[in-house]
């Protein structure tokens, strides 16, 4: 049995400084758990926490129902895939393979029984022999691998195995982690500040901010549901597009237009007791080019001035500036710091919008825009919460 | 090991016990370390104190048992000794120019070895065989090639010069020596300084439109300050205790002596170690006058004292 | 000529100049060595006449070949126990936790920039007193004592550029910090150690004031303090030729450890210099 039990874990330097605060989560046996967040969020210190690399200040970790707060990493059972994979370079694929089962004192014949059949597993046979230096970049993260896979641990620790691959060989070594963690039916927990390996890998996500844990819950549902700005504008790429809004009595008032609410959300908003002031948040996804849409999408159209037009193949990018400027939160300036924007100088406030490629939209021109408004979420400004969010969501 | 034993304290409010990993790390270290910091210590904090004792002494080595206590008078009298100033005087000239035209040329001799674009084998082992050599065999070199009727070298001066005899050509051929015998090592650390100036950026001072000179003195030793400051705390230092070339060149004998001579002639040829190590100790201190002055005035970064990187 | 001809021409004769510069002092005294005493005296830089008789005069004596046995027996030693030392503690300040490392580093740094003529009293006393002057041992202990810094300087440089993950990983396989030490970054580090060794050793060999200083007779005394005692083939003649013959056999290894080596001792040099 592998479940990890983190119960208030918290990491705080000698200096004062707190890395993770209150960390609380149970990963089931067989889990794959993946924790995102920007850099310097405490995902990389949660998991050398795990690993046993940095001592837990306060809380318990448990692994397998056993207390380990002490106990040091070789004793913990646990394998860990570095991000520069920490391969030895003066021993071959095999030695490196076997180092751990060789100081764990196991026969050589078990050894190389193992490290073969990791190999198989693998595809890396005809490379037992070489050395490191001579391995491509995606060779060497299947050895990473392999020296996790042989010792048969109770958990992986994965720390962003992926970052140092260029972007095809990432989305290839993706799916074979996927499909590996499947097949082997280990504990894994994966470390990533790239949103969409957290989205296609995880059973579950664990979005971090500044050490604390902002929301846990399967892809999808941080997809549809976030629980606060930051993760809304974390998860998904392109990411929401936040507007600054006022609440006035069914009605949602923005600079795109005054967008009705149904029933649900206007008792959500009731119930939380909005503030007049609002942040709205929209997808690109919940635009479309209202010439395309039949009418039982009924609901709110703004024409707007399209400022550039991008086209990926499967669909097409509309970028427009809104009127009014843009809605002002900590949160977002956070969200802008992280992404670079804030340093582009980019002044206006630039909305997104994903069209079907049967657009005529052009830059320069304009655009009628339908809106989804059933999909528009209200955010409180002063605390970053998502007030719309319906009850029947908020279960993990 | 040991196992884990937080089983009475579950929600666990840790006080600042050590993690096993981390006290393991803090063990080893200390224990690698023991070893060559007590050689370190015990070899050089015991007789550095035994100096200071020694030169608060009278102490005639022919008379052992006369030694007796005498306070501070060694320093006044090797402060008011005019030996004292001539042989400071020579050390600080000797130190200033020889260190001045080693970095002029070892910097000169970088650049052409950082371009170099064959032949880099053949110079790298020109460069280190004066590095190599025991300085008592050049100094020797020297010597001989400078003695009237030995040397060639002497031979193309004019007849009858010695230039060893003399004070001031004899400073200069000790300089020489010393400049020939360590430019090569200030060129190897200049080198590597030079190595870290990132080749586009000069590229685009190129393309700016600077010309050789101005991007060495623009783009170049601007960057490579660091570099320069700490070759030339080292070079200070060593040519401050300048003694081999010296003894072979010409003894120290027509004024020509440095502090480490005179020192060396007070304890060993009259063999006075109450002079001798007050001599020694005042050395000391202008070291470290000269270490003071390059780290916190010019803030030469003093090495190894970097950070963890985690 | 084409701008290329014309910059290898100039390469090649700033190298010629580079290698004349470095060398001739170095022919000079190999010149020396083979001319017959008689012709001492003329001053030519290439001698007229040859002769080995000069390097049969220093071997001779046994007090020549005593001073090689001190020297190499002397260096290599020192340099043994620097190395093993240094790497211990170069290991250990380049990338272990623990307290009292800024001293140490401070405390090595100081005795890197000491002059030895202040050492060498108190020492030369000390050794008289414990009944350790002209002996192997009175050198050894300075010797090591003084190579330790430039050892622990260079070999903290190498451990410094192995990649750091290395000890986490190890640590995760299930090595203790020991372990992790000797069976992954010490094999990592052995050109490191290789190179350390031989700048030691050259220190060691060079070395001058503690050989005059702390030793009196052939038991312990270094080639490069016998050289200077030398008295020549007879009282009356100038010890020119012995020196210079002295000279060059104490150069040739030296020489010749520099040429196999030279990418590995420069390699020493500007790391330990450049990452500090």
């Amino acid at each position: 049995m592998a479940e990890i039990v983190l119960d208030g874990i918290t990491k705080r330097y000698p200096d004062g400084a707190l890395a993770v605060k209150d960390f609380n989560l149970t990963i089931a046996d067989g889990e794959f758990v993946i924790l995102v967040g920007p850099s310097g969020c405490g995902k990389s210190t949660t998991l050398n926490m795990i690993a046993g690399l940095e001592d837990i200040t306060e809380g318990t970790l448990s692994i397998g129902g056993q207390i380990v707060n002490d106990r040091a990493p070789k004793d913990r059972d646990i394998a860990m895939v570095f991000q520069s994979y920490a391969l030895y370079p003066h021993m071959t694929v095999r030695a490196n393979m076997g180092f751990a089962l060789r100081l764990a004192k196991v026969d050589k014949a078990t050894i190389a029984a193992k490290v073969e059949e990791a190999a198989r597993i693998l595809d890396l046979t005809q490379h037992l022999d070489r050395r490191p230096a001579n391995l491509s970049g995606g060779q060497r993260q299947r050895v990473a691998m392999g020296r996790a896979i042989v010792r048969d641990p109770k958990a992986f620790l994965m720390d962003e195995p992926l970052s140092n691959l260029d972007a095809k060989l990432r989305v290839q070594m993706r799916t074979q982690i996927a499909a590996l963690q499947r097949r082997l039916g280990t504990t894994t927990v994966y470390v990533t500040h790239d949103q969409v390996e957290a989205m296609t890998l995880g059973d579950r996500v664990v979005v971090m901010r500044s050490g604390i844990v902002q929301q846990v819950g399967s892809p999808q549902h941080l997809y549809d549901a976030p629980v606060n700005l930051f993760v809304a504008g974390f998860i998904g790429s392109p990411g929401m597009n936040f507007l600054a809004a006022t609440l006035e009595q069914n009605t949602v008032r923005t600079s795109l237009g005054d967008l009705p609410l149904d029933d649900c959300k206007r008792r959500a908003l009731e119930r939380a007791n909005a503030p007049r002031e609002v942040i709205m948040g929209i997808r690109p996804e919940d635009f479309e080019d209202a010439a395309l849409v039949d009418d039982h999408g009924a609901g709110p159209v703004c024409t707007v001035t399209v400022d550039v037009r991008e086209s990926v193949g499967s669909d097409v990018y509309v970028h427009f500036t809104e009127s009014e400027g843009p809605a002002h939160s900590a949160d977002l300036a956070e969200i802008a710091a992280d992404s670079g924007l804030a340093d582009t100088g980019a002044q206006e406030h630039r909305v997104v919008a994903r069209l079907n490629t049967a657009t005529r939209a052009t830059e320069g021109a304009h655009l009628d825009l339908w809106i989804n408004t059933p999909r528009i979420h209200v955010f409180d400004p002063r605390n970053g919460t998502n007030l719309t969010r319906r009850p029947d969501q908020s279960m993990n | 090991m040991t196992p884990a034993t937080s089983l009475g304290d579950p929600a666990g409010k840790k006080t600042a016990k050590l993690f096993e990993g981390a006290r393991q790390e803090r063990r080893l270290g200390l224990l690698l370390c023991a070893p060559a910091a007590i050689v370190m210590l015990a070899v050089t904090a015991y007789p550095i104190a035994y100096a200071i004792h020694l030169s608060l002494q009278r102490y005639d080595l022919r008379f052992p048992q006369q030694a007796h206590w005498v306070g501070l008078s060694n320093y006044v009298a090797v402060l008011s000794s005019p030996f004292w100033w001539q042989a400071l005087w020579v050390t600080v000239l000797i130190t200033l120019v020889s260190v001045a035209i080693e970095l002029v040329l070892g910097m000169a001799l970088a650049l052409v070895m950082h371009r170099a674009v064959f032949g880099r084998g053949t110079v790298r082992t020109a460069v280190l065989i004066p590095y190599g050599i025991v300085t008592v065999v050049a100094a020797y070199s020297w010597q001989y090639a400078w003695t009237p009727g030995v040397g060639y070298l002497a031979a193309l001066l004019p007849q009858g010069s010695a230039p060893l005899t003399d004070q001031w050509q004899a400073i200069g051929l000790i300089i020489l020596a010393e400049v020939w015998k360590t430019t090569p090592f200030m060129a190897l650390l200049l080198l590597a300084g030079l190595a870290l100036v990132p080749e586009e950026t000069v590229r685009a001072a190129m393309v700016d439109g600077a010309t050789f000179w101005q991007r060495l003195r623009l783009v170049v030793l601007p960057l490579m300050k660091p570099a320069i400051l700490v070759a030339l705390l080292f070079r200070t230092l060593d040519a401050f205790r300048v003694f081999d070339d010296i003894y072979v060149l010409t003894g120290g004998s027509n004024g020509t002596g440095s502090v480490s001579i005179l020192g060396y002639d007070n304890l060993f040829t009259a063999l006075n170690l109450g002079i001798g190590s007050a001599i020694s100790v005042l050395t000391f201190l202008c070291v470290a006058v000269i270490a003071f002055v390059f780290i916190k005035v010019f803030g030469a970064a003093a090495p190894g004292g970097e950070p963890e990187r985690r | 000529m084409s701008s290329r001809t014309r910059t290898l021409t100039s390469w090649g004769v700033a190298n010629l100049i580079v290698v004349l510069y470095a060398l001739f002092p170095v022919w000079w005294i190999v010149a020396l060595s083979f001319k017959d005493p008689s012709t001492l005296g003329d001053g030519d830089f290439i001698p007229r006449e040859w002769t080995w008789e000069n390097y049969r005069g220093i071997f001779q004596t046994s007090e020549f070949t005593r001073a090689l046995v001190n020297s190499i027996g002397i260096s290599a030693i020192a340099t043994t126990i620097a190395v093993v030392l240094g790497t211990m503690a170069a290991y250990a300040v380049a990338r272990l936790r623990f307290p009292g490392k800024r001293p140490l580093i401070g405390v090595s740094l100081l005795i890197a920039m000491f002059p030895p003529i202040s050492l060498v009293s108190p020492l030369f006393n000390i050794e008289r007193l414990l009944g350790l002057f002209d002996t192997w041992t009175g050198l050894i202990i300075p010797y090591t004592t003084f190579s330790l810094p430039l050892a622990i300087y260079t070999l903290s440089a190498f451990f410094r550029e192995i990649a750091w993950d290395l000890e986490k990983a190890a640590r995760v396989d299930g090595a203790t910090p020991w372990q992790a030490f000797r069976l992954v970054i010490a094999p990592l580090a052995a050109p490191g150690v290789f190179t350390t060794g031989i700048l030691v050793f050259i220190f060691c060999w060079n070395d001058f004031l503690f050989a005059i200083s702390l030793t009196s007779t052939t038991s312990a005394r270094t080639v490069p303090a016998a050289i200077a005692f030398f008295t020549g083939s007879s009282q009356f003649q100038q010890p020119t030729g012995s020196i210079a013959a002295a000279a060059v056999v104490i150069t040739i290894p030296i020489v010749i450890f520099v040429l196999l080596f030279q990418r590995r001792i420069v390699a020493g040099l500007t790391a330990g210099a450049v990452k500090g």
